[in-house]
Order: structure tokens, then sequence, then C-alpha cells
């Protein structure tokens, strides 16, 4: 799982049916540092996640899991919103 | 999943079976501001996009097999929705 903050919505409404429902953000991965640290991506979100908050995601085959008994097509799941973190 | 374009489309008549009658189209992600980003790739259709559309595109072969609904199937790449709109709100100042 990885540290990302939301930064912003994407509305579709033509989709696939597996997606029906879910709420779909746009994610920026962090360093632990919080600067960025790669490029964003799209995540489904499983746990309420806004704009602007801090949240660890799972990728790949994973990331439908959270999801189950539904089968939601995606390889990103928001699937945690941090409350804080520290390094060092 | 990533923000792709659709730039064009890719037929095959002799391929896999599990791909028979699949839509198969070309998909170049791009960055929020439109930019490429990395290589196109074929991906199957799920969603009757077309050249030009901007799209949810995933990269991952459960998801890719989940949007084509037969099984196991030798595809790692799938477009799940057609993006109207992304919204990115300025970043508010953080204490």
């Amino acid at each position: 799982m990885f540290l990302a903050r939301v930064v912003g919505t994407v509305v579709a409404t033509r989709k696939d049916p597996g997606l029906e429902g879910t709420k779909l953000l746009v994610i920026q991965p962090l360093r632990p540092d919080r600067t960025p640290g790669g490029k964003p991506l799209v995540a489904v979100d499983s746990v309420g996640a806004g704009a602007g908050e801090d949240v660890f995601y799972v990728r790949g085959r994973e990331a439908a899991l959270p999801f189950l008994p539904a089968e939601v097509p995606t390889d990103a799941a928001i699937v945690g919103i941090v409350d804080h973190w520290t390094t060092g | 999943m990533v923000i792709a374009r659709v730039v064009g489309s890719v037929v095959s008549t002799q391929k896999n079976g599990k791909l028979e009658g699949a839509k198969l189209l070309l998909a170049q992600p791009v960055d929020l501001d439109g930019q490429d980003r990395g290589p196109a790739v074929v991906a199957i259709d799920a969603v009757d996009a077309g050249v030009g559309d901007r799209v949810l595109l995933v990269l991952d072969g459960k998801a890719a097999m989940m949007a084509l609904d037969r099984g196991l199937a030798g595809v790692d790449a799938a477009i799940v929705g057609v993006v109207d709109s992304v919204d990115i709100p300025p970043e508010p100042a953080r204490s």
C-alpha cells in the first residue's frame, strides 16, 4: 500500500456496470516527506475519502477486493484515510 | 486507473478465442495536463468508447478480465469508463 493525497474527482457517466455507484478520485502519490512522488492516478474510493485528505491505497489485482462480493474492475483502490504519519 | 485518450482502433482477425468479438482500442495514457505519458496500450473496450474520447484505463489483468467478463483470459488492459470531467480544486492552504 502507498500514501497519496486526494487531489480531485472524476465524473464518468458511461462506465462499466461494475463501477456504477463508485466514487472515482484523482490521487497524487506522496513520498514519506509529503512531497509528490510519481504520477497522479485514478482510484476507486472504499472509505469515504475526499479532496485534500491523505489516504493509503492498494494497487493491482487486490484493488478489487475491498468491494467484494461486487466485481469492481479497478487496479487502484483507496482503503484508508490517514490521520497522520511520522518518519524517522 | 489512469486517464487515457483513445487514439485508434485495433483490428485482429486471428486472435485468442477468449478475445473473439472483443473490441480493441489503442489508448494513450495522459497526464492531468493532457501530455502523453508512456507508451500507448492495446485495451479491451468495455464501454463503447471511440477515437478522441478521454477514458479510464485499467492496467491490471484481474480488472481487465472483469471488464471483459469471460473468466480467465489473456488480457491486461481495459477501458472501463468515458470521462465526462475531471475536477482538481486548488490546493487549500495547509497549516
